[in-house]
C-alpha cells in the first residue's frame, strides 16, 4: 500500500509549514515523506482498538499558577531580538488594512 | 409570489476574562500601556519559555460555564491551533478543542415579547492574540504583544437565533450573566466582547440548513445588527440569482455596511489542532464545582423576584434595575441604608438612567456609591433640601461622588425650617408686591406663583416650595 | 596534573581543597579547546571572556564559603538549545545565527547555583534532529575517537567535547536518543532522566512530550552529581515533577546482587552489529557474575517504536518550530514580497533539510484529514509501548539494550538515506515515548577501535537503579580516553597552529 504524494499536496504542507521549496525539493519531500509514511503505516499492523491515546505519560492534573502579576517592563526583552522594530513594536510587512 | 426566507443565525463570543495576569505568564492585563511593556518570554513565544495555566481563569471559566447551563468536563485538556500570523508570536494559539472547560448549555432570552432557549454547544479557555498597529507610511504593521495572552473564553452557540433582535438579546443576556459574576466587563468597544457571527438563510419552512459565512470585525450592538441584515440579503440576493452562498470568512466593514471575502490562497484553514504537550490536562471534581456554585450570585431572575417581595418593587423597575450588576447593587444597599427602596428606585430609574445617557456611559460605570445616594435619598425626603436642590446635588453627586450631606452644608443648600426667617421674606414679599397681592386677592389666583417664585429668589433656593405655597395663601387669605 | 582528565568531581574536589582555583581549571579547559577544536569542532560559541569573569566571580564565592558543592568552580558546556542568558544559542541552525537569549534555561541556572563555570555552547543537530551532528549549520562534530567518524547526535558536541577532554562534563538534550546515542559514540556516559525530572525552561523545544535534558560526563558518579544538581521541580514548567527521591549519589554502590536485569530479545537479534552485540552482553556477564539475574524476555512492539516516534516528534516539531518565522528573533530574509512570502523565503532559507523534512511530515500528519490515522495511531502506539514497559518493569528492575544497532559510522555516509538513519534510533525512542530513564555507559571498542556503549533503563523514577548498576559496572572496567585520537588532535592542532601563523 504505497503512498502516494501529489504534488498539490506537497505545495498544500508547504503552505501549511510556511516553507517554500525549489523544485528538487519537492521531488525530494515528496520521496522522503513517501517513504516515511510507508514505513508509518506498518502501525496499522497493531490493533488499538479500544486503547486511549495517551498524549502525557504521567498521569499529572492541575498545575496552576495563582493570579498574581509580576510588575516590570518586558519590552527591552521582547524587543531584543528583533530582526526589524518600530515605536517599541516589531515590524512586519502589512497585514490586511 | 416571493419566496419567504428565514435567518438562521450562530454566535461565537470571545469574553476577555478579568483576570489580573495573563493565562499563562505572570504579565498584567491591564489595559493600554507602551507597546510591548506588559510581556514576558511566555506571551512574546521566546525560544524555550513555557506556559503555566492561571487557576482563575478555570475558575471564571466554570462559574460562567454553570451560569450558562453547562455541564463541566471533568477532565479537560489545552490544544494547540497551528497558523501563521504576527500577532500569534507561536503561531499557534493555545485553545480547547476536543475537551473544551464546558458544553451542553443554554440561555434563556426574550425577544418581542415571546421567551425562547438559545442552546451552548461548548464553550472553551484560550489565550488572545497580540494588536497589529497598521503603519500607512511605509506599508508595514507593528505588533504590539501587550495582549498577547491575555485570558478568554469563546463561547459557540447553536444555530439557535433567527433575527438580530434575538441575538441582541442573546448578547445581552451572556453580557449581564458574566458582569454579574464579575468575570470580565464584557465592553465591545474596547473588545473585551465580541462576536462573530455565522449566518445562512434558507425557505421559510424548511428544516435544511443553508450554507453559512462567519463574519467578523464586529465591533458594537449596533454594527451586529447592521451586519445581520446586510448578510441576510446578500444571501438572499445570491440565491434569488441562482447563485450559491460559498462557506467562507467574511469580514463586516461597518463604514460600508458590506462583508467582505477573508479569502486567501496562503490561508488553508487547517489548523493541525494536536493536544498542547506543554501543559497538563485541568481536573475539575465534583467539589471544586460545589465551591464555585456556592460563591456565584444571585442573578437577575431570582433578585427580580426578591425586589417584588422584599422591597415592593413594580416589575417594570426590578427589571430594569437588575439589568445591570451595578445598578443592582446600588438598590439594594441604598434601599437597606435609608430604608426607602422605591425613591432609591425612582432616583436610579428617572435621574441615573437620564445621566448615563446624556454621557452615552454604561450602568457599570457609574461612580457614586449607595451610601452618597442614600444619603440624598434622605435629604430630599425628609424636605431637608428641595427637589431642584436633590437634582442638583444628584448631578453633582452623578459625575464626582460627592458627600451630598457635606456638599449641602457647605454650598448652604438646606430648606430653611427656620419658621422667623420665612415669615419675614414672605411679609416683605408682600409688601414690595402689591400689584400681584390685589391681583391674586382680585381672584387671579395664578398671581400666586410669581409671589412664590419671588419668595424662592429672596431664599436662594432653600425654602420648600410647597410649604411657601401654603404660608402665602395663609397669609393673603 | 593535567586537568583536562579530571572528572568533574575530582576536579571540584581540589578546587575545594584549593589545589587549584575555578580561573585555572576554566583556563585550562580553554587551552584545551584551542588546541582540539580544529579538530573536533565541538563547540558553537567559546565564550572565553565570559568563562574566565565567571571563574573569577566564583572562586570569590568558594572563598567566601558561598559556593560549597561538588561542582563549584568546575567547567561545563551547554548543549546549544540551551537558553544562556546574552550568549549566543544557535540551536546548530542558521535561523537562530544572532540569537542571545534574555534568560538563561532552569538547568543553565541550577548548575549556576552550583558555581559551575560555562565555558561554551556544544554544537549539535540543527534544533536537535539528527543522529549525527552533520545536520547542524556550523559544521560537523568529529568523533575523538577518529575524526573520521561522526560523534553521534543531536548532542554530539556535548558529548564529542566531554570525550576530547575539553571539559570534564556537559549539559545535552535527549528526544529520541540524542544523549545516549553520541554517549555512546564517544564512549562517554550519558543519562536522559525520566521524563519531568529535569526543567524544559530555557530548552528549545523540539518534540515537548519526549524533550529531557541530561548530563554527559566521564564517570558514572559525575553524571549522578550533575543530575542531582540540575534536576528541579520548576514552577515554570508544568510538566516538571516533584521528587522526593532524588538523591543520585546516593545509588553510587557497587552492588547489584539480586538485581533483575532483563535482556529484551527484540534488541539483540536482526541489525545488531556482531561485535555491539558482543561486548553488551560481556558487560552484561559482569553485571551477572557480580551477583545480578539476568533474564532474557520479549519485550514486544519493538518495530513500531520509531513510526511512532517520528508521527510524535515530527508533528510537534512542526508546531514548535513555527514561532521562527522572521519576526521576533533569529534570521529574517533579506528579499520578500509581502508577509507570508517574508515567512515562507526566512523559513526556508534558515531551516537545513533535515528541520524541512520533519516540518514537513509533521504538518502533513496534522493536517485535515490524517490526524486519526497518524497522530491519534501514533499515540495509542505510545500508550502500548509504555504498556509493554509497564509489565517488563513488573519483573524486572533493569532492563539492557544496545544504545545504537553499530558503532559511530563514518562522516558523510549518514544523511543520504533519511529513513535508514531513523532506524538507528530503534533502542532508543521506545524509552522517550515511555518517558523513561536511560543511562549509556561505555563497555569496549569495536576493531576499528571506536567505543560501545551499553544503555541501562529504568523503570519511571528509578535512576538509582540504572545508576547502581552502571557504577558497579564502571568499578570493573577502567574509563578509557580516546588514545588514537590525541596523536592526531596533535599533529591536527599543530597544523592549525602553524596555519594561523604560530601564534
Amino acid at each position: 500500500m504505497a503512498n502516494k504524494i501529489s504534488d498539490e499536496t506537497i505545495e498544500y504542507v508547504g503552505i501549511l509549514a510556511k516553507l517554500e521549496l525549489s523544485c528538487e525539493e519537492k521531488e525530494n519531500a515528496k520521496s522522503d515523506m513517501e517513504k516515511m509514511l510507508d514505513y508509518i503505516d506498518t502501525l496499522n499492523e497493531l490493533d488499538t482498538a479500544g486503547i486511549k491515546p495517551m498524549s502525557h505519560v504521567f498521569p499529572v492534573n492541575n498545575v496552576f499558577r495563582e493570579d498574581i502579576v509580576r510588575d516590570g517592563d518586558g519590552s527591552a526583552d521582547a524587543l531584543a531580538n528583533a530582526p526589524l522594530a518600530k515605536d517599541q513594536g516589531f515590524k512586519v510587512p502589512k497585514t490586511i488594512g | 409570489m416571493a419566496k419567504q426566507y428565514e435567518t438562521v443565525i450562530g454566535l461565537e463570543v470571545h469574553v476577555e476574562l478579568a483576570t489580573k495576569t495573563k493565562i499563562f505568564c505572570a504579565c498584567s492585563t491591564e489595559f493600554g500601556g507602551a507597546p510591548n511593556t506588559h510581556t514576558c518570554p511566555v506571551c512574546t513565544g521566546m525560544p524555550g519559555s513555557l506556559p503555566v495555566l492561571n487557576k482563575q481563569v478555570v475558575e471564571y471559566a466554570i462559574a460562567i460555564g454553570l451560569a450558562v447551563n453547562c455541564e463541566i468536563t471533568s477532565v479537560c485538556k489545552f490544544d494547540r491551533k497551528n497558523y501563521f500570523y504576527p500577532d500569534n508570536p507561536q503561531n499557534y494559539q493555545i485553545s480547547q478543542l476536543y475537551l473544551p472547560i464546558a458544553r451542553d448549555g443554554y440561555v434563556e432570552i426574550e425577544s418581542g415579547g415571546a421567551k425562547k432557549k438559545v442552546r451552548i454547544h461548548e464553550m472553551h479557555m484560550e489565550e488572545d492574540a497580540g494588536k497589529l498597529v497598521h503603519d500607512e507610511w511605509d506599508d508595514t504593521s507593528i505588533v504590539d504583544f501587550n495582549r498577547s495572552g491575555v485570558p478568554l473564553v469563546e463561547i459557540v452557540s447553536e444555530p439557535d437565533m433567527r433575527s438580530a433582535d434575538e441575538v441582541l438579546a442573546y448578547l445581552e443576556k451572556l453580557r449581564m450573566i458574566i458582569q454579574y459574576l464579575g468575570a470580565s466587563d464584557c465592553k465591545l468597544q474596547e473588545g473585551s466582547m465580541r462576536a462573530d457571527v455565522n449566518l445562512s438563510v434558507r425557505e421559510q419552512g424548511s428544516d435544511k440548513l443553508g450554507t453559512r459565512t462567519e463574519m467578523k470585525n464586529l465591533n458594537s450592538f449596533k454594527a451586529i445588527a447592521r451586519a445581520i441584515e446586510g448578510e441576510r440579503q446578500r444571501q438572499i440576493e445570491l440565491l434569488e440569482g441562482g447563485k450559491p452562498v460559498i462557506q467562507e470568512t467574511r469580514r463586516w466593514d461597518d463604514n460600508k455596511e458590506y462583508s467582505y471575502a477573508m479569502r486567501s490562497k496562503e490561508d488553508a484553514k487547517d489548523y493541525r489542532y494536536f493536544p498542547e504537550p506543554d501543559l497538563v490536562p485541568v481536573v475539575i471534581d465534583d467539589a471544586w464545582i460545589h465551591r464555585i456554585k456556592a460563591r456565584q450570585p444571585e442573578f437577575q431572575d431570582e433578585k427580580i423576584l426578591r425586589y417584588r417581595e422584599e422591597f415592593g418593587l413594580p416589575e417594570y423597575d426590578a427589571q430594569i434595575i437588575t439589568s445591570s450588576r451595578r445598578m443592582a447593587e446600588l438598590f439594594e444597599k441604598a434601599a437597606y441604608l435609608c430604608g426607602k427602596p422605591k425613591k432609591v428606585s425612582n432616583w436610579l430609574m428617572v435621574e441615573t438612567l437620564r445621566l448615563l445617557k446624556e454621557h452615552g456611559m454604561e450602568p457599570e460605570e457609574i461612580r457614586f456609591s449607595p451610601e452618597n445616594l442614600a444619603k440624598l435619598v434622605n435629604l430630599a425626603d425628609t424636605g431637608s433640601i428641595n427637589s431642584s436642590v436633590a437634582k442638583e446635588v444628584f448631578e453633582k453627586m452623578f459625575g464626582e461622588d460627592i458627600d451630598p450631606e457635606s456638599y449641602v452644608n457647605e454650598h448652604g443648600l438646606m430648606t430653611v425650617n427656620d419658621e422667623g426667617e420665612l415669615h419675614a421674606v414672605l411679609k416683605k414679599v408682600i409688601a414690595d408686591n402689591s400689584q400681584a397681592v390685589s391681583d391674586y386677592r382680585g381672584g387671579k389666583k395664578k398671581a400666586l406663583g410669581a409671589l412664590v417664585g419671588q419668595t424662592m429668589k429672596v431664599m436662594k433656593g432653600k425654602a420648600d416650595p410647597g410649604q411657601v405655597n401654603q404660608r402665602l395663601k395663609d397669609l393673603l387669605g | 596534573m593535567d586537568i583536562c582528565s579530571m572528572t568533574a568531581l575530582e576536579l571540584g574536589k581540589r578546587i575545594r581543597q584549593r589545589e587549584l582555583s575555578a580561573v585555572e581549571a576554566a583556563e585550562a579547559c580553554l587551552a584545551r579547546i584551542e588546541a582540539v577544536e580544529p579538530v573536533i569542532n565541538g563547540f558553537v560559541t567559546i565564550d572565553a571572556e565570559g568563562a574566565l569573569a565567571r571563574a573569577r566571580e566564583v572562586q570569590k564565592g568558594i572563598d567566601d564559603g558561598i559556593f560549597t558543592g561538588p561542582l563549584a568552580g568546575v567547567p561545563v558546556a551547554v548543549k546549544d538549545n540551551l537558553c544562556t542568558k546574552g550568549v549566543l544559542t544557535t540551536c546548530g541552525s542558521k535561523m537562530l545565527g544572532n540569537f542571545r537569549p534574555t534568560f538563561s534555561a532552569e538547568a543553565v541556572r541550577n548548575l549556576e547555583k552550583a558555581g559551575a563555570v560555562v565555558i561554551g555552547k556544544t554544537n549539535m543537530d540543527e534544533f536537535a534532529m539528527g543522529s549525527t551532528t552533520e545536520t547542524s549549520y556550523y559544521g560537523a562534530t568529529k568523533n575523538p575517537w577518529d575524526p573520521g567518524h561522526v560523534p553521534g547526535g543531536s548532542s554530539g558536541g556535548s558529548c564529542a567535547a566531554v570525550a576530547a577532554n575539553e571539559c570534564p562534563f556537559a549539559l545535552g538534550s535527549d528526544t529520541g536518543g540524542s544523549i545516549r546515542q553520541p554517549s555512546s559514540f564517544c564512549g562517554v556516559i550519558g543519562i536522559k532522566p525520566t521524563y519531568g525530572t529535569v526543567s524544559r525552561y530555557g530548552l528549545v523545544a523540539y518534540g515537548s512530550s519526549l524533550d529531557q535534558v541530561g548530563p554527559v560526563a566521564r564517570s558514572v558518579s559525575d553524571c549522578a552529581a550533575v543530575l542531582e544538581a540540575i534536576a528541579s521541580h520548576d514552577k515554570k514548567d508544568s510538566t516538571s515533577i516533584r521528587r522526593e527521591d532524588d538523591d543520585f549519589t546516593g545509588a553510587l554502590v557497587d552492588e547489584v546482587k539480586g538485581m533483575r536485569i532483563g535482556i529484551p530479545k527484540d534488541y539483540f537479534g536482526e541489525g545488531l552489529d556482531r561485535e555491539v552485540k558482543d561486548q553488551i552482553l560481556h558487560a552484561v556477564n559482569v553485571l551477572e557474575e557480580k551477583g545480578a539475574l539476568v533474564e532474557e524476555f520479549d519485550l514486544s512492539l519493538v518495530q513500531y517504536a520509531i513510526p511512532a516516534y517520528y508521527v510524535i516528534a515530527s508533528a510537534e516539531a512542526s508546531s514548535n518550530l513555527s514561532r521562527f518565522d522572521g519576526v521576533k528573533y533569529g534570521y529574517r530574509a533579506e528579499n520578500y514580497d509581502g508577509l507570508h512570502n517574508m515567512y515562507k523565503m526566512t523559513r526556508s532559507e534558515g531551516f537545513g533539510a533535515e528541520v524541512k523534512r520533519r516540518i514537513m511530515l509533521g504538518s502533513f500528519v496534522l493536517s485535515s484529514g490524517y490526524y486519526d490515522a497518524y497522530y491519534l495511531k501514533a499515540l495509542r502506539t505510545k500508550a502500548l509501548i509504555k504498556r509493554a514497559f509497564d509489565s517488563a518493569f513488573a519483573r524486572f528492575d533493569i532492563i539492557v539494550a544496545p544504545a545504537a544497532p553499530t558503532t559511530a559510522p563514518e562522516l558523510g555516509k549518514s544523511l543520504i538515506d533519511p529513513l535508514k538513519m531513523y532506524l538507528g534510533d530503534i533502542y532508543t525512542v521506545s524509552v522517550n515515548l515511555a518517558g523513561l530513564p536511560g543511562i549509556t555507559v561505555p563497555v569496549g571498542q569495536d576493531a576499528k577501535g571506536l567505543p560501545v556503549g551499553m544503555q541501562l533503563i529504568g523503570d519511571c523514577f528509578a535512576e538509582n537503579k540504572i545508576i547502581r548498576a552502571a557504577y558497579a559496572f564502571e568499578q570493573t572496567r577502567k574509563y578509557e580516553a580516546p588514545g588514537l585520537c590525541s596523536d592526531r588532535i596533535d599533529a591536527a592542532a599543530g597544523e592549525s597552529f602553524d596555519r594561523e601563523g604560530g601564534r
